[in-house]
């Protein structure tokens, strides 16, 4: 206990001290957190379906956190099921794939699966009901294979964070040592979500074969499975998958939301913090999705490529919710017509992509499934309440009670609204993850996480607009640096010129002394020769040529 | 099909202000009816008036502001706050003296600052220290416990002294206040303090009736206390307020009384008494929890809890007045700003 009090919370884990404590029970408590209802058993009861193939599939380029892949495909193109339609020609690119075999149509933007939902680059394919699939060649013994070689693999099988935040996968990988804890997680703590509760019930065994590969991969001292205490199934499930590999610890974490978080999450398990601004590797932990872990064997062992993942379908306007094996790129409206969707059940017709503490509004019926998408949510009228009766805030204080990142809320909230940036920043806006506790927990209905999202953004285009005036002023300090040079140049260039011909002047005007002088001392000469001729001497004038 | 837009989160909780202020009016009944069960009918006629006064004078404000009066009315802030002005002052008070008090506490603290969320000052505290030092004579006239009265009073002379100074049976105030004993009853800490400055120790002042024995404690008013405290459990319970402050005022109050009655047993109060006198238990739980005027990062309650309660025993030990709840309450209105700039909690993942 002496030794505990003098760890730094922002160290690196000991991973074996980390695995005793979960082992007898001990998990630590991250700051603040809510308890929404979690209405899962709308969706989690029946096994994951399989959706009829839709008309059309829309198929964005970029799906994941980084740039999108250079175009492989063109208009009219018969492509099978996997094969590639991008290729990543950059580390943060992840190329997306064809979901099925058919053609593409059309090569266009299309509503983003995003908040703002602009229109993004999307290819448009056209099923051909064949389902023929473009496999890679599996790698049987994939232990035997060079670890560089399985990276690329899950770059080229599309395979990007399938949590939510949907980091490529494979610049995680490329980290092999140093990783103390590999965190397996299958907390889900989003209200209404249950893709990987299905998910980890119904296909352990596959999560465990992802669990092995990123063990060859990363070569972690300890993984840890985490799932919240609200999924004894899906506990159960993984502890039978794991019950030979003594080196896997599971561990329950109570529910609270977000313990899924990625933070939140790290903190709660070993009792460390990641460093502000730091990545979990600097203290020594690296965090996956169970879902991503089910892609990875699909990619290494089976050969395929990203092209479905779980989403549940869920909310009271639903006659049918329940989660899908959905393509990637199937719009929204063939997910709602086959959970049976009322919209009578709806006052404003609202579909949300993720949970309701996170989630974000879908514009229209033809956004697409996308790599991220594990949830949509359509709530009945009196499901979930309207938000939009903003009074004043009484800094009652229940937002600081309620955050995860230990902020104080309502401070952000006065310094957002005022648009006095400095001051938000010295709060940390910056370290905010937009959770939602404190606009859940708001007696006064502010929608505080939009505040900091609108001041986040300003501060960026702040930060973007005084880069480029940075730019702009260090173009024009180097132009009139260049300009001066020049100047300096031609003044050098024409005080040289001068100089030459003062230069050449003074030598001519020397010459000409020294000729006249010579002239002379000819003259002297010849009078002396003609002098001494007499003498007939033909020793003869001497050489005055040197000074030419 | 296009959809209709909005911001996460989604959800909240379905407790908006409104219900947390009326949760508090509902927490201060069984204290209000101690009040009316040891002191009379005065503080429910107090209670219509000042809540009355507390809605006229704030739809008024809403009016000249142009805004919606019945939207802000319904925020229940302003009945809570005539409430709590309406229990604090003495029940047959001239009728004036409450529409005064709350109309202050309405126009002035709290909405020549903005209105609710806004205002840096306790609104209920405010009006009560302005009628406290504008009308000190009428602010002292406590009743004694009616079952020690030389003429208790019933609700139709409680009507006739507010309104025109004298009972039905035709008494006036001072004599109202008798005990059964003809002599004026004074309150705990009235007989605690004037015993003191007479040169009598505190087990002296002790021997008053209004006290039930060598503990401090008091016929009637401390029995209103603990009906508040029980009022204040309630709201702890349900998590209307934190545990914070309350408890670190309280905290305060028995550390600093009990400092001060070890080195001066006989010229300071025990802490019994200073928690059961006055407006200690009643303002640990409804006065300092108001959230728009005091701390709100959770080291910040703490300290701010834990100054009211220390002011609050060192301006009755050593200050002109017999409580000091009030005071001590404004006194740390004044410091939030800066317990609250100097006590921001650490940021997940930030060095300390």
């Amino acid at each position: 206990m002496e030794a505990f009090a003098k760890i730094d919370i922002l160290d690196r884990v000991d991973g074996a001290a980390v695995v005793e404590a979960i082992k007898a029970g001990q998990l630590h408590d991250f700051p603040g957190g809510v308890h929404p209802p979690e209405a899962k058993l709308l969706s989690n009861q029946a096994p994951i379906a399989s959706m009829p193939v839709p008309k059309t599939l829309y198929i964005p380029l970029k799906q994941h956190a980084g740039i999108q892949g250079s175009l492989a495909v063109a208009v009219g193109d018969k492509v099978k099921k996997g094969q590639p339609l991008t290729h990543s020609s950059h580390p943060f690119a992840v190329p997306v794939h064809a979901s099925t075999s058919g053609t593409i149509i059309e090569i266009t933007a299309h509503s983003s699966a995003h908040a703002s939902g602009l229109p993004e680059s999307t290819i448009i394919l056209e099923p051909d009901g064949a389902e023929e699939w473009h496999i890679m060649p599996p790698f049987d013994d994939y232990r035997s294979v060079e670890p560089v070689k399985l990276i690329e693999r899950i770059c080229d099988a599309g395979i990007s964070g399938l949590g939510g935040a949907g980091f490529p996968t494979h610049i995680k990988t490329q980290h092999d040592h140093d990783v103390e804890c590999l965190i397996i997680n299958g907390i889900e703590c989003e209200p209404y979500i249950s893709s990987d509760d299905r998910i980890m019930r119904e296909h352990a065994w596959q999560i465990k074969q992802g669990i092995d590969i990123l063990r060859y991969l990363v070569k972690p001292k300890e993984i840890i499975i985490a799932i919240e205490n609200n999924k004894p199934e899906a506990f159960e499930a993984l502890k039978t998958a794991c019950s030979s590999d003594a080196s896997i610890t599971m561990a329950s974490v109570p529910t609270k939301y977000p313990a899924g978080g990625e933070k939140q999450l790290i903190k709660a398990l070993t009792g460390h913090e990641v460093p502000r601004s730091g990545l979990p590797m600097d203290i020594g932990c690296m965090m996956f999705n169970v879902g991503t872990c089910f892609a990875i064997a699909d990619a290494i062992i089976y050969g395929k490529a990203l092209v479905q993942r779980v989403v549940t379908l869920t909310g009271e306007a639903l006659d049918m919710p329940q989660n899908v094996w959905a393509l990637l790129g199937t719009p929204m409206s063939d997910l709602l017509s086959f959970a049976k969707y009322q919209p009578t059940k709806q006052k404003r017709h609202k579909v949300i992509m993720g949970g309701p503490m996170m989630g974000f509004a879908v514009a229209n019926d033809s956004v697409p499934v996308v790599k991220i998408t594990n949830c949509v949510l359509v709530p009945a009228a009196d499901e979930l309440p309207d938000i939009d009766d903003e009074k004043p805030c009484i800094r009652c204080g229940y937002c600081t009670d309620a955050c995860p990142a230990g902020l104080l809320p309502q401070q952000l909230y006065w310094y957002s609204k005022a648009k006095d940036y400095p001051k938000a920043e010295e709060y940390a806006l910056a370290d905010c993850i937009e959770c939602g506790a404190c606009a859940y927990v708001c007696p006064s209905e502010i929608p505080l996480v939009q505040y900091y999202r609108q001041a986040k953004a300003e501060i960026k285009a702040q930060l973007d607009e005084q880069q480029k005036s940075e730019k702009a002023k260090l173009r024009f300090e180097q132009r009139q640096a260049r300009l001066e040079a020049d100047k300096k140049a031609r003044e050098e260039k024409h005080r040289k010129a001068a100089e030459a011909r003062k230069a050449a002047m003074e030598n001519n005007g020397g010459d000409a002394k020294a000729k006249i002088a010579a002239a002379l001392a000819r003259a002297k000469a010849k009078k002396q020769q003609a002098a001494k001729a007499t003498n007939s001497d033909t020793s003869s004038t001497d050489n005055n040529e040197s000074s030419e | 099909m296009q959809f209709s837009l909005s911001s996460s989160p989604h959800n909240r909780v379905r407790r908006d202000t409104a219900s947390v202020m009326r949760a508090v009016c509902y927490a201060c009944i069984p204290g209000i009816m101690a009040q009316v069960w040891f002191f009379g009918w005065g503080v429910m006629i107090q209670l219509m008036l000042a809540i009355a006064t507390a809605l006229i004078t704030e739809a008024g404000i809403m009016k000249l502001r142009r805004r919606n009066a019945k939207r802000i009315l319904s925020d229940y802030s302003a009945v809570l706050t005539a409430l709590l002005l309406a229990v604090s002052i003495p029940p047959l008070a001239p009728w004036w003296l409450i529409v005064i008090g709350t109309f202050f506490s309405i126009a002035i603290v709290k909405q020549l600052y903005g209105g609710l969320g806004f205002n840096m000052f306790n609104p209920a505290m405010g009006g009560y220290v302005m009628l406290l030092i504008s009308f000190p004579l009428a602010m002292s006239m406590w009743l004694p416990v009616q079952s020690m009265a030389l003429y208790p009073y019933n609700l139709t002379d409680a009507l006739s002294v507010i309104f025109t100074g004298f009972s039905v049976s035709g008494y006036d105030i001072t004599q109202l206040r008798l005990g059964i004993d003809g002599v004026t009853q004074a309150t705990p800490l009235d007989a605690v303090r004037s015993s003191l400055l007479l040169g009598e120790t505190y087990s002296e002042a002790l021997q008053a009736p209004i006290f039930t024995s060598e503990s401090g404690l008091s016929h009637g008013w401390a029995w209103v206390a603990l009906a508040y405290l029980v009022g204040g459990l309630f709201l702890l319970w349900r998590k209307f307020i934190s545990w914070h402050m309350p408890i670190s005022m309280l905290a305060g109050v028995i550390l600093t009384s009990g400092f001060l009655n070890m080195i001066m047993p006989d010229a300071s109060g025990g802490v019994l008494f200073h928690l059961f006198s006055g407006a200690v238990l009643f303002g640990a739980f409804f006065i300092v929890t108001d959230p728009v005027s005091g701390s709100t990062t959770p080291k910040g309650r703490i300290i701010f809890g834990a100054l009211i309660g220390f002011w609050t025993v060192i301006i009755r030990t050593f200050g002109g007045y017999p409580d000091a709840v009030a005071f001590a309450v404004l006194l740390m209105n004044i410091a939030v700003p800066l317990i609250d700039y100097y006590t921001q909690p650490r940021t997940y993942g930030a060095r300390s």
